[in-house]
This record gives C-alpha cells, structure tokens and sequence, in this order.
C-alpha cells in the first residue's frame, strides 16, 4: 500500500480565495439591482461591460504573459464590478471597458497579478478615467423630481448631494462675496441637505452606480462581517474619523458644527470603506495597521470633501493609503507572545 | 468573570464523535515490537542488552548515562530478535529494539503498597525517572527533568493538561473517563514532588463528562481546581495553556517553570502513577486509533512499540479509500511511509485519512488577508515569515519571531491561498539550525 505524504496540517478549512472573491461580489449585487431599479438599464450595461473588459485583460495579460490562467478566482470580476460601481451612470459605454483595461493591466497584471498589486485596481482604473475624461466621470444623473426612472429618459443631469454640499458650503463660509439671496437660498438648500438622511439612506438620490443606497451596501457588508470575511477594523476606524472630523469642521458655524451623518452616508464612503479599504491586498495584515489604515483613510477624505478640489475624496485617500500598507505593517507588528 | 483562554487560535472540525464514547480495549500482546532505544527529547541512551537475550515485560532494555533522557524497556515478554536501524514514526530511522513474543505475559513489576506521604520525593522521582516516563502529550519530553527545577525556580502551580485539542483524539478524554482516580494519584505524586499548593486541570468544554466527572471527585480537595476550556486549538498547547488558566505568559524562548509552573498532560499522569503503585515502567499507552480510512475507530490499549499495522488490523483495517496514516492528529501529526512503524511513548494517536481527505490542495500567491495575523497564538506574523523564507531570507525571518513559533499548523489551516505557512517556517528553522551550527 502507497501512503501520501505530506507536511502537517492535514486539515485545512473550507474557506479559499474564490470562495472570498464570490461570496463579496454575491453581497454586492443587491446594491447593483438598486442602481438599475433607479438609473435603469443603461447601469446594468456598464456594469456587465466592465466585469467583460477586466476578464478579457486578466486572460489577455496572463496568456502573453505566460502565466497560469486564475480567471476562476473571480479577482478580475470584482474588480470590474467595483470598477462599475465607481462610475456615474451617465457615462458612454467605452468608459467602463477602458477603466477595467486599466486597472486590470496597469493596476494589478504589470505588478504579476492577485496579491502583489499595490494598489485597489478598480480604483486605479477610475483614477484613470477620473484624469482622462473628468466631464463624463463628474455629469451625475438625477431622479426626476422624486419619480422613480424606467421612464424611457435616457439622462437628466444633476448634482450629487456632496456636490451641492460643497458649492452651498463655499458660499456659506464666504458670506461677504455672494449676493445676500445667493446666502439665503444656500441656507435653505443646506437645511434641506441636512434631512435627506432617509433618502441618501435608501438612495433615492445621484451619484455612482454602486453608492447610491447605503442601506444594500451595509446589508451586504453585515453579512461579509459576520462571516468574518472582511473585518470591523478598517469601515469603523474610516467612517469613524470621517464622523468625527466632519462634526469638527463640516460646519459653517465654527467647529462642532457639522452633520456627521450627512456625510457618512453620502457619496462613496461605506462602499469604499466597506468594499474597497478592505481589500486584502492592498490594505495592512496587523491590528493597529488597520485601524491607522482607516484612520488615513478617513483623514485624507475629509480633507478632500472639505478643502480639496473634489466634492469626493473616498477613491483617492484609499489609493494614497494603499501606498502606505507596507510601511504599515512594519511599524505596527504585533508583539511576540511572551516578549 | 473573564473568559479563560488565550489570544487567537481556529476551529477545526473535530470528528472525535467517532472515538469519544468507545471504551478503552487492551489490545492483544502483538507477534512481534519494535522498541526504539531512543523516544524522548534529549540525550540518548546507552543499549544494555544484547541479541538472543530473553526478555521480560518491565525489562530495561536500554540505560540513560545523561541527565536530559530516560531508558525504555521490553514491552512484553519474548526474545530480542535484532537490535538495529528501523523507521520510526517521526519520520526517520532510529535504532530499535526487536522482541519476538514468546506466547507469556511475564513481567517484572508487582502492585505496591506505596505510603506517598511519607516517602522521599526524591525516590518518587528516581522511580519516575527509571520508569522511563517521558512527555505523552506528543513532545516526550523527560518528566523527571520537568519535576526537578533548578532550585532558583519556584513552582507553585501544577497544571495538568486534559485539553486534548487535536481534532479526532479521544485517547486522553477516556482515560479521565476511566481512570480518574488513578489520575487523581498521579497528581498527588506530583505534588509531593514538587510542593506546590495548587492544581489545575485544564479541560476543553466538548468533554462535559470529563468535566463533569473530574469536579465530582474534586469536590472536597481544595487543592485541585478543574477548569473549562473554551473549544479552541491550540488551547493544548502549553503555553497557551498556561496563559488560558494562570493568566501568565511564558517568556519567549523560556520555559513554563519562568512563571513558576509545571504543566504535565493526564497520560504522563496516569504513568506516573502507574509508575509508584506497580513499579510499572512505561510500555503501554492509549492510542486512538481514528479516521475516515478506519473501518472500526477504537481507543486502544497499546503496548509500546505495537506495529501501527496491528492495531490497524485490530480496528477492523482500512477503508478500501484509505491513503494517507499519521503519529498522532491532523494538525500536528506526521505523515508515515510504512504502517511498519511502532507505538512510542508520544503516541496518542494513529489516524487514517482517506483520499478526499488527505488532498494536497495547490498553493497560490498570498493575498494578504490577515487571517493567519489574526489568529497566530504566538502573535507571529506566519505570512511574512514564510515569504522572508520562500526567499532565503532567514535572519529577517528570525527577527519576525522564526524561533517562536510552535508549529501548530493553525495558519496553514485558516489560509485561503492554501499557503504551506508552517512548512516553510520548519524548513526555515532547519536553515536557521545549520546556519547556526556552521558559523
């Protein structure tokens, strides 16, 4: 009898890369079938297009490069999917087969594919596009006065809520420059931005394919956390910061004067810090690593929502954090046990 | 109250339902054993018996000439057939004594009458000692040597490992079933040895009989406290079972007598005592024998040095799927290449997996998913360790904590990648160790 031989353990668990990769995208979808509910079927288009264009690049860049093809680990199709969910749902349909080119080759493929890649490559390919082409990346679609779409209107363009945010705020700290009605009506819309917590909480307002219901994206991150695939440390230390700074200095009135959860709940910040500053590559292995992750995280995109040139800073603090992982994880190792 | 238990450490499955309730079988004498002179950590012992001899069961076959090492004696009656090189179950060759039976149980140790409490803990220990006890948890370690700190150590705890962690084992779980008693013997030998005020025993909470059983008979001891684990590998480990009772942590590189306590498992226990009341050395142990690639699991009552084979043979054989045999559990056993290999003292089990079981699965890139960081019991850093050693890197590998890990297999289990994390960290050592020795 020929006994296999191999070294302990014998065991291993159930739990594996593709396995991870799916049960992500899986949490992800019903955010997805939101966003076609609301923006209609032209979401659902990018969408597929930029989960095609980063399997094409992936099996492209591995067979030239002569590397195993791993398409089956399901990495290149979320990244095409998050690509997608980063994109307003106006965009021409080549915009999203480029940013996943970009981001699969220049983002992940170059650097020799899944785990070595320093940056999130679905935000690459969108910092990509955000520089190449910023009208289409920054023309938002609206909800025509509340009323759901499907309505056979292929676009109408608007702001998003951190958009108004930031040009009301401009206005509202800078009073003397403005026309006294121009401080009136930002005000009023200001006060009205402050109770859309129900509506940016449900997503019945602009913004990208993915981030418009921050209820599916935290009824998809709940159950990722629960199965312990992503963990607590980053989302909270990220969005915890981001409360606690916007409450500083989010307001026109001096300090502790801001709306805390205006700001959690707009824009990116829990698709990004619940799907995109936990990616595993890109992001610290060790516990004050990560919360310090979050915490940057967190830093860098209130000073972008504030003071910076975009009314969004999500996509860009996580990929300026990313760059930090590796020194990260060597100043925060853990202590030996028994040292 | 806290909850007692140390940081990180897995869940695996624990298939001991095959094995838990079954009682433990003596076996019968086998045709033939195959007793290794050397199965404990430490010095190795002088043969002092030669081809042709006739044996007795009890009969030291070899002596112990250093302080760090213990003999080991003819299992069971018969002639010496051959004293030379053959495999052992760590995975190497050893030389060992081979005894044929001749048909008798002949032994050469009787029941005593011991009075523990007014004997010389220093003949406890010589008897220990000459006994051949060494570690049963797996590590064989030579007991006496633990029982004897240097005089500048102060022990005051005695804490006796019944964790069992190892998903399939059963062996220690029924011999508190059984032999409680007997075990409660053993520890007060071992706390007359060393003179300690307190006990602990140390259970994980899947064995509520155990539990229940042992604080039953402890009611009225006020120096012996049984204590519930939390269902969690590696809780049997001994630092880690130190830091689950005592809340002390051994220093790195030290040992348990550094936070002034003595961990000894219930097999060592149960020899211990075995040891004063019949004078009897170490030549049997319970060996689980487990496993999908068994037909019939059992807990048996082996004699060392017992062929796997046999007692394979005695469960019934193998499933016709069976393909891969191990000393001991599926976390830390090792893989054997014959089934020729004998019981020794360390062995607590013999486990058979089958084909499903025992898949190699294919290693790819890690994705740095923190999972072996987060539950590393020694708070390593397993992923990077190993990388700093997949590239040859090993004082770096070092200065991340190389030498402090405990080889508990629970990174390699968790990881997604399927990453072989604790066989690069054994090699790593091994590099380390030749490094060492050549500069």
């Amino acid at each position: 009898m020929n006994f296999n031989i191999s070294a302990s353990p014998h065991l291993r668990d159930d739990l594996s890369i593709s396995k991870i990769m799916y049960a992500v995208i899986l949490t992800l979808i019903p955010a997805g079938a939101w966003s076609v509910y609301i923006f209609g079927l032209k979401a659902l288009w990018l969408i597929l297009i930029a989960i095609l264009s980063a399997i094409a690049t992936e099996w492209i860049c591995q067979k030239l490069m002569r590397r195993p093809i791993t398409l089956y680990d399901g990495s290149a199709i979320l990244t095409g999917l998050l690509l997608a969910y980063n994109l307003p749902p106006c965009v021409p349909l080549w915009i999203p087969a480029v940013g996943a080119f970009v981001g699969i080759f220049i983002g992940k493929q170059i650097f020799g594919g899944l785990g070595y890649n320093p940056m999130n490559p679905a935000l690459i390919g969108r910092a990509f596009l955000m520089a190449s082409w910023p009208v289409h990346m920054t023309v938002f679609k609206t909800i025509p006065n509340g009323e759901q779409s499907l309505s056979g209107i292929d676009c109408i363009t608007g702001a998003t809520p951190l958009t108004v945010f930031k040009e009301m705020r401009e206005i509202l700290i800078n009073r003397a420059d403005f026309l006294p009605e121009q401080v009136t009506q930002a005000n009023e819309t200001m006060f009205q931005l402050n109770r859309s917590y129900w509506k940016l909480f449900f997503g019945n307002t602009g913004g990208c394919i993915g981030e418009v219901s921050a209820f599916l994206i935290l009824l998809g991150a709940s159950y990722l956390l629960y199965r312990r695939i992503i963990g607590w440390k980053i989302p909270l230390s990220y969005i915890g910061t981001v409360a606690i700074l916007t409450t500083l200095f989010g307001g026109t009135n001096g300090l502790f004067t801001g709306n805390a959860l205006f700001h959690i709940l707009s824009g990116g910040l829990f698709l990004g810090a619940f799907y995109m500053a936990t990616d595993m590559v890109t992001t610290p292995v060790t516990f004050y690593g990560r919360l310090l992750f979050g915490f940057g995280c967190g830093v860098l995109t209130v000073i972008i929502r504030l003071w910076g040139g975009y009314p969004e800073g999500v996509s860009y603090s996580i990929l300026l954090m990313n760059l930090t992982t590796p020194l990260l994880d060597r100043y925060t190792k853990p202590k030996v046990f028994g040292s | 109250m806290r909850s007692k238990t140390f940081r990180g450490g897995i869940h695996p499955s624990e298939f001991k339902h095959l094995t838990e309730h079954k009682i433990i079988e003596k076996a019968c004498i086998p045709e033939r054993v195959i007793v290794p002179l050397q199965q404990h950590i430490g010095a190795p012992t002088e043969c002092i018996i030669e081809k042709d001899t006739h044996v007795k069961a009890g009969q030291p076959l070899s002596k112990a000439i250093k302080l760090i090492s213990v003999p080991v004696h003819a299992s069971i009656s018969g002639l010496v057939k051959s004293i030379e090189f053959h495999p052992n179950p760590l995975g190497t060759k050893s030389l060992a004594v081979t005894i044929e039976h001749d048909g008798s149980d002949d032994s050469t140790f009787t029941e005593q009458d011991p009075d523990i409490n007014n004997m010389d803990p220093d003949i406890l220990l010589k008897k220990i000692k000459t006994a051949g006890i060494a570690g049963m948890g797996g590590a064989s370690f030579p007991t006496h040597v633990k029982l004897t700190p240097p005089s500048d150590k102060k022990i005051n705890t005695l804490l006796i490992n019944g964790v069992e962690c190892e998903p399939f084992l059963t062996a220690d779980h029924r011999l508190m079933l059984e032999k409680s008693d007997e075990i409660l013997k053993g520890i007060h030998i071992l706390t007359r040895i060393l003179r300690v005020r307190h006990t602990i025993i140390g259970i994980e909470k899947n064995k509520p009989d155990a539990i229940q059983l042992m604080q039953k008979k402890t009611k009225r001891l006020k120096k012996i406290s049984v204590i519930p684990l939390p269902v969690k590998y590696p809780q049997g480990g001994e630092k880690q079972l130190i830091q689950a009772a005592l809340n002390r942590q051994v220093p790195s590189g030290g040992l348990p007598m550094d936070v002034e306590c003595v961990v000894q498992n219930v097999g060592t226990v149960f020899a211990v005592y075995e040891a004063i009341y019949f004078n009897k050395p170490l030549i049997e142990r319970v060996v689980t024998v487990t496993g999908p690639g068994i037909t019939e699991p059992k807990n048996i009552l082996a004699r060392i040095g017992t062929p796997f084979k046999d007692l394979i043979e005695f469960c019934g054989g193998y499933t016709p799927t069976a393909s891969k045999i191990l000393n001991g559990g599926p976390m830390m056993g090792i893989a054997q290449v014959t089934d020729d290999v004998p019981v020794v003292k360390g062995t607590s089990g013999i486990l058979v997996l089958d084909q499903l079981s025992s898949k190699i699965p294919e290693e790819s890139t890690c994705i740095s998913c923190a999972r072996c960081v987060d539950i590393c019991p020694m708070k390593l850093m397993p992923n990077r360790i190993a990388s700093y050693i997949e590239h040859n890197r090993i004082e770096d590998a070092e200065k991340y904590g190389l030498l402090d890990c405990i080889e508990c297999g629970s990174c390699t289990y968790i990881c997604p990648a399927k990453r072989h994390l604790v066989h690069y960290i054994k090699f790593g050592k091994m590099l380390y160790n030749e490094r060492r020795v050549s500069s």
